[in-house]
């Protein structure tokens, strides 16, 4: 493939990189911002996400985009009653001490990716989408015999990974909505700005800290299910992502969701457009210390206020 | 002067403990507590940061792994004998951490988890990436002939205990002095209240430095002796699981004790051997078990005896 | 304690230590050396199983479970080994390399195993190896990898019941070249497996006149692929692809998205598609293309009654999916290894007549002595001929055309196809 067609393909992967990311990455942050603490079970919550779609979608007959339309409601839900239950038996019993924190939710990665292993096996398993058609992409440019228009080999994307990117759009806005036009939203921000404050103002913070644990939750399961169609459900998928959701979250400055999303489409993109002038592995090297030294001289992140 | 008495008795339980234990326990568990010590020498490099400095760090296996490779590449690509390697191994790490700490102390926080998180993932790929001399995952044994210091065998049973013992108690005396040296109580001072020891007129980011720098050479210790004891070095002690061990002994054991990381890695290693017998879903009780620790024993194993019982703990 | 005191002195020395120190200490950290004093002919002969049943290997590990159970109970209703049954000790080493090393000398100094067998990753094999030598434990790997016959493990360790990746790939040269293409681009794993993969191949293939136009090693984190595609130079005959891990199947589906109504011809590993199954959506465009089987997945015509027999024991129905499942696929071009590696244990034990862990060199030149091994129900997958030098097994090789949503065979190699020269000659090492 030529330069220009390539590096608007690696830009477009990278575009649906981005938007499963910012979905994972939001919802990381708001249990960041809002309750400060780590999760590292949030991978898993992710993980989940995909496998109850799986369940679900395979329960569900005819059409798939009735079993794949039933899953985006429902495995969000399950996974973030679970999540809010987890908070509310363990995280608010060792009140949110940062370190007891990490301890618990390995132990809670750990509870996780066993059962999953034990109930939906070690398999990686797909989930038909509601519908993907490749699309072949044209490409424009000036040659010898003047404007002309081709259509390079390769160069093209499915309507279900454009779909992703729309969804992901509009799921981010809602959320955008609901933080700062809805009551709910304002109790959040009360409560990330001062906890005992909102204690005072008779806000329920045990309440709100479930709800936030589970809306996080939610989120990461949500970004699965737009995501298993393309990739399929494993047990052992949700590290990866951890990992990725957490860089987007600390670039983006802690706690900030503009900033998380702003962060989220840098890193997908950046990782898609690096790919294309490396080879695979030495890309991700020069990725990961491009994170590393972002943070080393700016370590706020890109958006952050100068905290600690 | 009554604590001087109670540290001194409780080291010199532990040491001829330990010891002592080789002559009592079974050849296999015999074979576990060696593991166990260097493993426990792992943590308490990681302790060093953690529980005395402060310091979170999610990227200890690239210190680890330096010197694994640095002992593991000198002495497979270029014959050197194991004691000088060993040598090599511990100069890898403490240039690997040199470098990390120089960098990644910019930054604080969840930011010094990711600069270090990141590091230790570029070094991991590096591995993969340099697979030419590596075998990269596959990675390199040692023949079992190269693997003597002089005339001493390190691939048989007896010496290896000793030889994980040794160093354990190198590194275990290294750290009892360390953490009631001027420096050690500075580091903790940091640790309690950063603003305090820099007003106090305390360098605090060379400190930090050099406890990284520590830090990552007890780390690459474990990692060198590791390879020569076990006689293999793979990527897999580069990647993130390998960065998590160490917090986790650390945590379980009771950070910013002296004790804690070897009953934390002991308590680990265990739980995983004794759990594993019982169901093929080990790991499941080993997820509640933490989760039950964390609720009921907030400070770790020591942290909690030094809580309720031992005051004077160290 | 002194080196020079032996096991039995120091067991004796233990166990009356520990009954001394009370029942407690006894039961709780010596129960392997209890009832271990005298092997009575009757007592079974234990088989430590490495088993990945948790980490990456652990869609491979449950089916080698399977195979070996079914082995063992078949050893067994045929009188087990030497008139004594075939106990399994199975421990999961959740495909981690450390603590590879450490089931294996818990098989040898708690269990008191006679032999560990069926390990299946690379990275396993390479750090359990050296432990197992080091306790004179013969260790009987099921895991294609080269690493046996390349020289790099030690006397105890051997792999007699599944080729490894060296043969595998340079009998592929040859078929690729005069049937394919001799252009070719390669996508694999970078990693050692990958990187033998990269090197065997290129080198049989420009030996046939061909030619690599392009090597793309993907990094084992990788979940999505489409943006390495492009890499694919234009020109390209055949794509050559193998890769390993929970994401195999994203990246046949996305290189299929990739290529469209224009793709080249395509030749891949099974691996690429090990445990998954072919009928999952966005697979359709395999169709017509190529793989490497190490044993056929769908029953053929003419299939061998060895074949029906093992599939049938093993529970595995003419599709490569499980009987009582058949979204359940098994890893079929890998799991017969621990059915052959199995019946070569009571084959060398049964040439030695092993009574007991002092035999165990004896068991080892007994498999070494080893040759040829015909089509059989011992090995159902077909023909080997054992290298005892190399402690490396060499057989038939199968390429299947994906048509109509199944594999059916179109060429099987000779056992002459995938021989290659000795690296090492394990023999001449003392034991």
């Amino acid at each position: 493939m030529d330069f220009g067609p390539y590096l608007f393909f690696a830009s477009l992967e990278g575009a649906v990189t981005s938007a499963v990311l910012a979905l994972i990455a939001v919802g990381l942050s708001l249990v960041f911002g809002i309750m400060r603490v780590v999760n590292v079970a949030h991978g898993e919550f992710y993980m989940l996400g995909a496998v109850f779609a799986w369940y679900v979608t395979s329960l569900i007959g005819g059409h798939p985009a009735i079993g794949f339309v039933t899953a985006l409601i429902i495995a969000p839900l399950l996974v973030g009653l679970l999540a809010a239950a987890a908070d509310y038996l363990i995280l608010q019993r060792i009140e949110y001490d940062p370190e007891r924190t990490i301890v618990a939710t390995i132990g809670l990665l750990y509870i996780i990716q066993q059962s999953t292993l034990m109930g939906f096996g070690p398999d990686a398993r797909p989930v038909e989408a509601p519908f993907n058609e490749r699309i072949a992409l044209p490409w424009f440019e000036f040659g010898e015999s003047g404007f002309a228009m081709t259509w390079p080999w390769g160069f093209s994307t499915t309507s279900y990974k454009l779909a992703v990117i729309a969804a992901a759009v509009v799921l981010l806005l809602l959320l955008w909505l609901v933080l700062s036009r809805t009551r709910i939203g304002l109790v959040m921000r009360a409560t990330q700005l001062d906890k005992d404050m909102a204690t005072a103002h008779g806000i329920p913070v045990a309440k709100v800290y479930a709800l936030v644990f589970g809306l996080g939750a939610a989120l990461a399961a949500l970004g699965a299910v737009l995501v298993v169609p393309i990739q399929q459900a494993h047990y052992l998928m949700g590290g990866e992502p951890l990992l990725l959701a957490f860089i987007v979250v600390i670039i983006g400055g802690l706690g900030s969701l503009p900033g998380t999303v702003v962060a989220a489409v840098l890193i997908g993109l950046s990782d898609g457009i690096i790919s294309v002038f490396f080879t695979p592995t030495l890309a991700k090297i020069i990725a990961t210390l491009l994170v590393a030294f972002v943070l080393v001289f700016r370590p706020q992140g890109l958006f952050g206020k100068h905290l600690a | 002067m009554k604590s001087w008495l109670q540290h001194t008795f409780m080291h010199a339980l532990v040491l001829v403990g330990l010891a002592a234990l080789f002559f009592v326990l079974s050849e296999y568990h015999a074979g576990n507590l060696a593991r166990i010590m260097i493993f426990a020498v792992y943590a308490m490099g990681y302790n060093i940061m953690f529980g005395y400095t402060g310091l979170l760090s999610l990227g200890h296996a690239l210190f680890f792994s330096a010197g694994l490779y640095g002992l593991t590449l000198s002495m497979h690509l270029l014959n050197i004998p194991a004691a000088f390697a060993l040598v090599l191994g511990i100069l890898a790490s403490i240039i690997v951490s040199g470098v990390v700490g120089f960098f990644a102390l910019r930054t604080r926080g969840v930011a010094f988890m990711i600069v270090t998180l990141m590091f230790a993932q570029a070094g991991f790929l590096a591995i993969l990436l340099a697979g030419k001399y590596t075998r990269g995952d596959e990675g390199i044994v040692l023949a079992q002939a190269t693997r003597s210091i002089g005339s001493i065998d390190l691939s048989d049973a007896t010496t290896r205990y000793f030889a994980a013992y040794l160093l354990f108690a190198l590194a275990y005396g290294f750290c009892a002095y360390l953490v009631q040296s001027g420096f050690g109580r500075t580091l903790i001072g940091i640790r309690e209240n950063e603003e305090r020891a820099q007003m106090l007129g305390y360098n605090v980011q060379r400190h930090k430095w050099i406890a990284v720098v520590i830090s990552g050479t007890l780390s690459g210790l474990a990692g060198a002796a590791f390879a020569l004891l076990w006689g293999y070095a793979g990527a897999t002690f580069a990647t993130v699981q390998y960065s998590i061990y160490p917090l986790l002994y650390v945590l379980l054991g009771g950070a910013g004790t002296l004790i804690g990381p070897l009953l934390g890695t002991a308590f680990m290693f265990y739980l995983i051997d004794f759990a594993s017998e019982i169901t093929p879903a080990y790991m499941l009780i080993a997820g509640v078990t933490l989760i039950a620790l964390t609720l009921f024993l907030p400070h770790g194993l020591a942290g909690e005896l030094r809580r309720r019982w031992l005051r004077w703990l160290p | 304690m002194a080196n020079n005191i032996k096991d039995i002195g120091r067991r004796q020395t233990l166990k009356t230590l520990a009954l001394g120190a009370g029942a407690v200490a006894a039961s709780n950290t010596l129960p392997g050396l209890m009832g271990h004093t005298q092997a009575a002919s009757s007592d079974p002969i234990k088989v430590g199983f490495q088993v990945h049943r948790t980490g990456i290997g652990a869609a491979y590990g449950r089916w080698y479970d399977r195979t070996t159970e079914a082995v063992v109970a078949r050893i067994n209703a045929e009188g087990g080994i030497n008139g004594r049954p075939v106990e399994i000790v199975a421990e999961d080493d959740g495909t981690d390399p450390k603590r590879g090393a450490e089931v294996v000398e818990k098989f040898a100094t708690q269990h008191s195993c006679d032999v560990s067998f069926g390990t299946l990753f690379s990275h396993v094999v390479y750090g359990s190896s050296p432990r197992a030598g080091e306790l004179k434990m013969p260790y009987f790997v099921v895991s294609e990898g080269h690493h046996v016959a390349s020289g790099a493990l030690n006397r105890y360790t051997l792999q007699p019941g599944i080729t490894d990746v060296k043969s595998q790939v340079e009998a592929m040269g040859p078929f690729i070249a005069e049937n394919l293409g001799k252009k070719v681009t390669m996508i694999y794993p970078d990693f050692a497996f990958g990187h033998d993969h990269r090197d065997y191949f290129s080198a049989a293939f420009e030996a046939q006149g061909g030619t690599i136009l392009e090597k793309i090693a993907i990094p084992p984190t990788e979940t999505s692929f489409t943006r390495y595609f492009p890499k694919i130079p234009r020109d390209t005959e055949v794509v050559y692809h193998v890769m390993v891990g929970p994401a195999v199947l994203t990246f046949v589906k996305e290189m299929g998205e990739f290529f469209g109504p224009s793709r080249p011809e395509i030749f891949g590993f099974i691996d690429s598609l090990e445990a998954v199954d072919l009928a999952s959506p966005g697979l359709e465009f395999l169709e017509g293309t190529y793989f490497w089987e190490g044993n056929p997945r769908y029953a053929q015509e003419n299939n061998s009654e060895f074949d029906t027999a093992f599939r049938e024991a093993v529970g595995v129905d003419n599709n490569g999916a499980s009987v009582t499942d058949a979204k359940d696929i098994s890893t079929y071009g890998h799991m017969f290894g621990c059915w052959e590696t199995m019946y070569i244990i009571k084959a060398g034990m049964e040439a030695c007549n092993y009574q007991g862990p002092k035999d165990r060199a004896s068991l080892i030149e007994a498999v070494e002595a080893m040759s040829d091994m015909p089509h059989s129900m011992e090995h159902p997958q077909g023909a080997k001929r054992f290298n005892g030098k190399t402690h490396q097994t060499f057989g038939h090789q199968y390429i299947s055309q994906f048509e109509g949503g199944r594999l059916n065979v179109v060429h099987t190699t000779s056992i002459e196809d995938t021989l290659y020269e000795d690296e090492v000659d394990y023999t001449k090492q003392s034991f």
